[in-house]
C-alpha cells in the first residue's frame, strides 16, 4: 500500500448514496483493518452491492467519506483500482473466451509482466483447480469453478485488498467451502478482504462482520461480540414432547417475542430468560406436555440479526405512523 | 496510454469476433451481399423498356418508322396488337411500359407533308423510367422527322444538304454512361458506412448487458485504452472489406478504376476511424445493444443513401438539405471514392474532402473517449 492509514485498508465515514428518492447507503461509517476478513451482511437490497461499488471506485457517492488503500473513494478512485481486486455479484468473465484467454486477457488489462505472468496463471489454474481445463469455454464450467476463476481474475495482480460481492451466491455447500479456505489462504498473507453475503454461516468465518439493513449499518463487530453482547433479549431451547403442539402454547405466553422448530426441539426469543423459563414450565407442566430440558443458550448470528431488525422495525414503525 | 492494456482489449475482442459466426457474417459476408444486391440491382439505366405496337397503317412508312425503335436497345418489342383493348390490357398487366399507336393516315399525311400525329401512351406508374422511356421516343421520333425533312430540301434543293448543327457529345470519365460506374464507388462508401457503425454500435453495450464491463471498469484499463483496443479488430475489419470491394469493382463490375488504390485505402482508414468511432459512440451512450444497432442503422444508412450524393445528385436538393449533406461524412467519402475510381485524380484535388473526414474521424474519436465513464450510474 502506498500509503500507511493507520493499519486501515478502507475507511468510510457518512457514506450516502441516493438513487433518485430511493435512499441505498445512508450514512454509513466504519473501518477495515489491513488483513482483516471483514464481512458485510445484509438481507437483498440492504446496499451491500451499493456499498461495495462505491469503495471499488466504480460509483459515485453522493456523499460521505472514504479511503480505500489509502485513496479518497470521490477524487481517486482510479488509483484504488490499481490496488484492488473487484469480483461482482454477476458471474463477470467472457464466456465465449476459454479459461486460459480469460487469464490472459486480465493478465494484460493488469499490465502483469512477462515474467511473471506464467507464474501467475499457473498459480490461478492450480488454485481453481481449472488445470486440465485450461482450453474449455468459460461457458461451459459449474459455478464452483466460474466464481473460483473469476477470483483468480480478480487478483492476478497480487492487489493488497479484495473485494468480493456474494462470491458464494448459488454455488454448491463443497464449493463454497473450499471458496472459503482460499479467502483464508488470502488472509493468511496479509491481504485484507472486504466479503458481502446474506448466508449467515460465512458471517461465522469473518474477522468482523457489519449488518447493513435498508441502508444504514446497524450492527458492527465480532461474531462473538454480536452474540453475547448485541442482542437485548435472550434465547432459550427447549427440549418437550409434542413440540409441535407446545409452540402453541408457548407463543401465548406474555415476554415472550418469538417461537420458532429448530431440530427436534424449540428455539424462543425471550424478554427475560429466568422469568420466561419459570413461565414455560408452568404452562407446558399445566397443559400436559412434558420437558426434558430447558436452558438458556447462546443465540446464533441469524437469532442475533433477526432481533437486531425487529427492534429496529419496532422503533421505526411508531416514527412513521407520527410523520404521517 | 499503455499499450500492453491496448492490446489485450484488442485480441480479446478478435476472438469474440472469429467465435461468433454472427458478427464474422455482419463484418464481411453482410457488406459483399450487399455490395452484389445494389450492385446489380441499382441500376439507374433504363434500357430495354417493354413495348407494344398497334400500327393501323401497315404501310412501308410506318415499318421504316418503327424500324428505329427496334433497332435501339431502349425499346424491345413485345407484341404487335390489333386493337385498343390490347393496349390496355398490355399496360395494365405491366407486359408493355410504353405502347406506340400509329394512325391509318401516316404514310399519306408524311407523303402530303402534313404534321402526322403519332400516339406514345406510357405507364406513368413508374415515372422515372416513363420520363426517360419518353425522353427516348421523342429523341427518336425527331431523327425520322429530321431525315424526312432533308430529303425533302434534298429532293427540292437537288443537292445533298447537311445538319445545320452537328452536336458531337463526349462524355468523360464514363464514356458509356454506365451508372454501375458512378454507383460502385458510392456504394462501397455507403456500405462502410452503415457496416462499420453497426458493428462496433454493439461491442460497448454487449458488455454493459453481460455485466463483463463492472469488472472492466474495477480494473485500471484506461477509457482510451479501452476504445483503441476494441477499434482495432473492427478496423481491420473494415480494411478488408474495402479490399473485397476493390476486388470485386475490378473484377466482377468491371468499373474502371482510374486513380490510385493505395489512396483509396488511405482515406477508407480515415473515414473508417470516424465511423467506427460513431458507432462506439452510439454504443457508449445507448448501453443498449437493441437501441444501439438501431441507432446505428438510422444514423448512417439514410443519410448516406440518400444524402450523400451517391445516387441522388446534391445540386438538385432544397438548399437546407444540402447544407445538412456537408454533415455527412459519406458524402466526403462518395466523392473521394468517385474522384478515385472515375477521374483518377490524387490527393490535391481531393485535399478538402480528405480534410473533413479526418475532422469528422477526430471529433468521433474524441466525443467517444470523452463519454465513456468507468463508473455505474
Amino acid at each position: 500500500m502506498d500509503q500507511d492509514n493507520n493499519g486501515k485498508a478502507v475507511v468510510v465515514k457518512d457514506l450516502e448514496r441516493h438513487f433518485g428518492s430511493f435512499i441505498a447507503v445512508n450514512r454509513v461509517s466504519f473501518e477495515v483493518g489491513k488483513g482483516e476478513i471483514f464481512g458485510f451482511l445484509g438481507p437483498n437490497g440492504a446496499g451491500k452491492s451499493t456499498t461495495i461499488r462505491i469503495l471499488c471506485g466504480i460509483l459515485a457517492p453522493s456523499g460521505g467519506s472514504g479511503t480505500v488503500a489509502g485513496f479518497d473513494i470521490s477524487k481517486e478512485a482510479e488509483k484504488i483500482k490499481i490496488h484492488i481486486g473487484y469480483m461482482s455479484q454477476k458471474f463477470s468473465l467472457y464466456e465465449d473466451l476459454t479459461v486460459e484467454e480469460n487469464i490472459n486477457f486480465y493478465s494484460g488489462i493488469y499490465t502483469i509482466s512477462e515474467k511473471k505472468k506464467k507464474e501467475r496463471k499457473e498459480w490461478v489454474l492450480r488454485m481453481a483447480g481449472l488445470l486440465d481445463h485450461r482450453n474449455s469455454r468459460t461457458a461451459l464450467l459449474s459455478g464452483g469453478w466460474k466464481q473460483r476463476l473469476a477470483l483468480g481474475c480478480a487478483i492476478l495482480h497480487e492487489p493488497p485488498i479484495i473485494f468480493l460481492d456474494e462470491p458464494t451466491s448459488g454455488v454448491d455447500p463443497i464449493s463454497r467451502r473450499q471458496f472459503w479456505d482460499l479467502i483464508y489462504e488470502l488472509s493468511g498473507k496479509g491481504v485484507t478482504v472486504f466479503v458481502t453475503t446474506h448466508y449467515m454461516d460465512e458471517a461465522e468465518y469473518c474477522d468482523r462482520i457489519g449488518l447493513i439493513y435498508r441502508g444504514e449499518l446497524i450492527a458492527l463487530g465480532t461474531p462473538d461480540v454480536l452474540k453475547t453482547e448485541l442482542m437485548q433479549e435472550d434465547v432459550l431451547e427447549c427440549l418437550c414432547t409434542q413440540p409441535h403442539e407446545a409452540m402453541e402454547a408457548i407463543e401465548k405466553i406474555s415476554g415472550v417475542r418469538e417461537v420458532a422448530l429448530f431440530g427436534r426441539g424449540i428455539h424462543m426469543v425471550v424478554e427475560d430468560a429466568d422469568r420466561a423459563i419459570g413461565a414455560i414450565k408452568q404452562t407446558l407442566a399445566s397443559r400436559g406436555f412434558k420437558i426434558f430440558r430447558i436452558e438458556k443458550i447462546i443465540p446464533s448470528l441469524e437469532d442475533v440479526f433477526v432481533s437486531l431488525i425487529e427492534d429496529r422495525e419496532r422503533v421505526e414503525q411508531p416514527q412513521q405512523e407520527v410523520r404521517k | 496510454m499503455n499499450w500492453m492494456r491496448t492490446w489485450a482489449m484488442a485480441r480479446k475482442e478478435f476472438i469474440h469476433i472469429f467465435r461468433d459466426p454472427r458478427s464474422l457474417g455482419m463484418g464481411i459476408a453482410i457488406p459483399m451481399i450487399m455490395l452484389i444486391l445494389f450492385g446489380y440491382a441499382l441500376t439507374l439505366d433504363v434500357d430495354n423498356v417493354p413495348m407494344v405496337i398497334w400500327d393501323q397503317n401497315r404501310s412501308q412508312a410506318s415499318r421504316e418508322f418503327i424500324s428505329h425503335f427496334l433497332g435501339s436497345r431502349y425499346f424491345s418489342l413485345q407484341a404487335f396488337v390489333d386493337n385498343y383493348r390490347e393496349v390496355k390490357q398490355a399496360i395494365d398487366s405491366r407486359r408493355a411500359l410504353v405502347s406506340l399507336i400509329i394512325p391509318p393516315d401516316f404514310a399519306g399525311c408524311l407523303a402530303s407533308g402534313r404534321p402526322t400525329p403519332v400516339q406514345l401512351i406510357v405507364d406513368g406508374s413508374d415515372s422515372n423510367t416513363a420520363t426517360i422511356a419518353m425522353g427516348y421516343a421523342e429523341v427518336i421520333t425527331m431523327t425520322f422527322s429530321q431525315d424526312i425533312a432533308l430529303k425533302e430540301i434534298q429532293r427540292k434543293g437537288g443537292q445533298v444538304v447537311a445538319n445545320p448543327i452537328d452536336l458531337q457529345p463526349r462524355v468523360w470519365f464514363n464514356a458509356d454512361l454506365e451508372s454501375r460506374n458512378y454507383i460502385i464507388p458510392g456504394l462501397i462508401a455507403v456500405i462502410m458506412m452503415v457496416i462499420a457503425a453497426l458493428m462496433t454500435s454493439l461491442t460497448v453495450a454487449r458488455e454493459w448487458e453481460q455485466g463483463t464491463m463492472e469488472q472492466l471498469i474495477s480494473t485500471p484499463v484506461k477509457a482510451q485504452e479501452l476504445i483503441l483496443g476494441k477499434l482495432f479488430p473492427y478496423f481491420m475489419i473494415g480494411l478488408f472489406d474495402v479490399l473485397l470491394a476493390v476486388l470485386m469493382g475490378e473484377f466482377l463490375f468491371h468499373v474502371p478504376l482510374r486513380g490510385n488504390v493505395a489512396l483509396i485505402f488511405a482515406q477508407a482508414a480515415i473515414f473508417l476511424i470516424g465511423t467506427l468511432s460513431l458507432g462506439l459512440l452510439i454504443s457508449i451512450v445507448t448501453k443498449s445493444q437493441l437501441l444501439a444497432s438501431q441507432l446505428a442503422m438510422v444514423a448512417t444508412f439514410l443519410p448516406a443513401f440518400l444524402l450523400s450524393g451517391f445516387a441522388y445528385p446534391i445540386r438538385s436538393m432544397p438548399q437546407v438539405l444540402q447544407w445538412i449533406t456537408y454533415l455527412i461524412p459519406a458524402k466526403y467519402f462518395v466523392t473521394l471514392l468517385k474522384g478515385i475510381y472515375l477521374k483518377g485524380v490524387g490527393p490535391r484535388v481531393l485535399m478538402v474532402e480528405g480534410i473533413f473526414l479526418a475532422v469528422f474521424g477526430l471529433i468521433m474519436f474524441v466525443l467517444a473517449n470523452k463519454k465513456f465513464k468507468k463508473k455505474l450510474t
